[in-house]
């Protein structure tokens, strides 16, 4: 048994765009033990309920995280919607499904280009960046920011899309997938690609639900807990979960190549079904007292979101309870008995984003 | 300035950003903005670095990480606080975590505003960083 030596990883490294901190115990090259620690990125966010009503919170939420930034608001909205009894139109309803996707299309692109920079395949990862500029031009097109797009509104969204506008999403769409035909071609086929990443840190079904983890984690260890399949307008727009089997870092990668292919489908049926309308019911008073809960299926997982009423404006509570907080578990869990050059590509797969957790 | 006398390198560091600028730093490395035709790399590592990128605000636990990074390298040296998190706070400087902007920490040298801050007033900001890494520079010459 060799001698035992501590190495840290983080909180800036090179293999990471946020900070976290992890100390690895090693053994020769073998990791026995990993001890993640947080807290770099925590702002106390959820207290600025005390000083936003629950109409301007939502930009406060939006900036829970840059990437899933539509997703947050939209799970926020969605919840004191919920709270307030409000039931918002059906053409919002379609236009925050089409947005949602469109973001989970540029965050999968993020992250695969992440992941081929950690592969230090730079090629790949400046194509997949590349690609992923095309959704940033529609977001900035329609909403006016690339990132935080401030589109979700307690009520429902706050502009329409014209027919040129749906016309341009649909053919952007179809630009992507042409441009993923080949890209995820790569990601399947490649052997340098395939050596780092089959067989390397290998999750298996049990420890994913017994380890209650979600999002594309879960479903590359062929666990099916995809919060979109429960949604009546998911189902309306032909929504099928991508599971793979394998567990290991290459499923969970092609679970996200699949899912960008899946996404686009999903936003090219709901822009053809899309029901005439208004976009938004107005949302009056204070919110009641009572509480409500709204999931939503971020791209790194279920994020669930808890508001609780005190008959003011201001809520008494808001609570986000993120992926990433519930997939660190099962990173630590795969990282033991990993070797060390293989870090940063299991801390990569879980797809962490700091910002959410710690918020 | 007419053009870049040297090649700088960054160093990104995330304070307590929302991610929204961080990928837009990123972005400004990638394909469609490019900043690698004129020299500019990114860099993992706080000694080889001339600029330090900072995005987000201050907090208790990443103030001696932005401290010991700035410590890190070699004079001279220019900060860059991108984003009106990393410029004063922003949205979230009524926080209880937040102590303010990076300035708070260690002296900052041009401010980048935007929430999140697009990529051509970034590259802008890393320009005008560079006018100040040459006057720096200068400085140091005549004084030695």
């Amino acid at each position: 048994m060799g001698k035992r030596t501590i190495v840290p990883f983080g909180p800036q490294h090179p293999a990471l765009p946020e900070p976290v901190h992890l100390d690895l115990e090693l053994e020769d090259e073998t990791v026995v033990r990993a001890v993640p620690s947080i807290g770099y990125v925590h702002r106390g966010l959820e207290k600025l309920t005390e000083s936003y009503d629950y109409e301007s919170m939502t930009y406060v939420m939006e900036r829970v995280c840059g990437i899933c930034s539509f997703g947050h608001g939209w799970g926020y909205t969605g919840a004191v919607e919920g709270l307030m009894g409000v039931n918002i139109p059906d053409r919002a309803e379609y236009l925050r499904i089409v947005f949602h996707e469109l973001s989970r299309v540029h965050s999968h692109l993020l992250w695969l280009g992440l992941l081929a920079d950690g592969l230090g395949f730079d090629s790949l990862f400046m194509h997949c960046w590349r690609i992923r500029e095309k959704v940033l031009d529609v977001f900035e097109a329609v909403t006016g920011g690339r990132v935080i797009l401030s589109y979700c509104k307690v009520g429902g969204v706050k502009k329409d899309l014209t027919p040129e506008m749906v016309q341009r999403i649909v053919s952007m769409c179809d630009d992507i997938e042409e441009d993923m035909r080949r890209t995820g071609y790569v990601f399947m086929k490649d052997s340098s690609v395939r050596n780092r990443l089959c067989g390397t840190g290998v999750l298996s079904k049990e420890d994913a639900v017994e380890l209650c983890c979600v999002g594309p984690v879960a479903r590359g260890s062929g666990v099916d807990n995809d919060v979109r399949s429960a949604s009546k307008w998911y189902r309306e727009v032909g929504f099928e979960p991508v599971l793979y089997d394998e567990g290991d870092c290459w499923s969970r990668c092609m679970v996200r190549v699949d899912e960008v292919v899946q996404s686009l489908n999903l936003v090219r049926t709901a822009l053809r079904n899309l029901p005439d309308g208004d976009i938004a019911v107005p949302v009056k008073g204070p919110a009641p007292v009572g509480d409500f809960a709204f999931r939503v299926e971020q791209p790194r997982g279920e994020a669930f979101y808890y508001v609780q009423g005190n008959g003011t404006k201001n809520l008494g509570r808001a609570r986000v309870r993120t992926p990433t907080n519930i997939n660190i578990p099962a990173m630590v869990r795969t990282l033991q008995g990993c070797n060390l050059q293989d870090v940063s590509m299991l801390v990569i797969t879980i797809d962490p984003c700091i910002s959410c957790t710690e918020r | 300035m007419s053009y870049a006398k040297r090649s700088p390198w960054l160093l990104h560091y995330d304070a307590s950003s929302c991610n929204g600028c961080d990928i837009e730093v990123l972005a400004c490395l990638t394909p469609v903005y490019d900043v690698e035709r004129f020299g500019i790399i990114n860099t993992g590592d706080p000694k080889q670095a001339d600029i330090l990128l900072i995005t987000g605000a201050v907090n208790d636990q990443n103030k001696e990480v932005v401290k010991q990074l700035y410590e890190q390298m070699p004079e001279p040296k220019v900060v860059v606080a991108v984003g009106i998190c990393a410029c004063s706070g922003g949205i979230f400087r009524d926080c209880y975590n937040i102590l303010g902007g990076v300035d708070t920490v260690i002296p900052v040298d041009v401010y980048v505003p935007g929430c999140a801050a697009r990529p051509e007033s970034i590259i802008d900001g890393v320009v005008k960083g560079l006018g100040v890494l040459e006057e720096k520079q200068r400085k140091m010459e005549a004084e030695r």
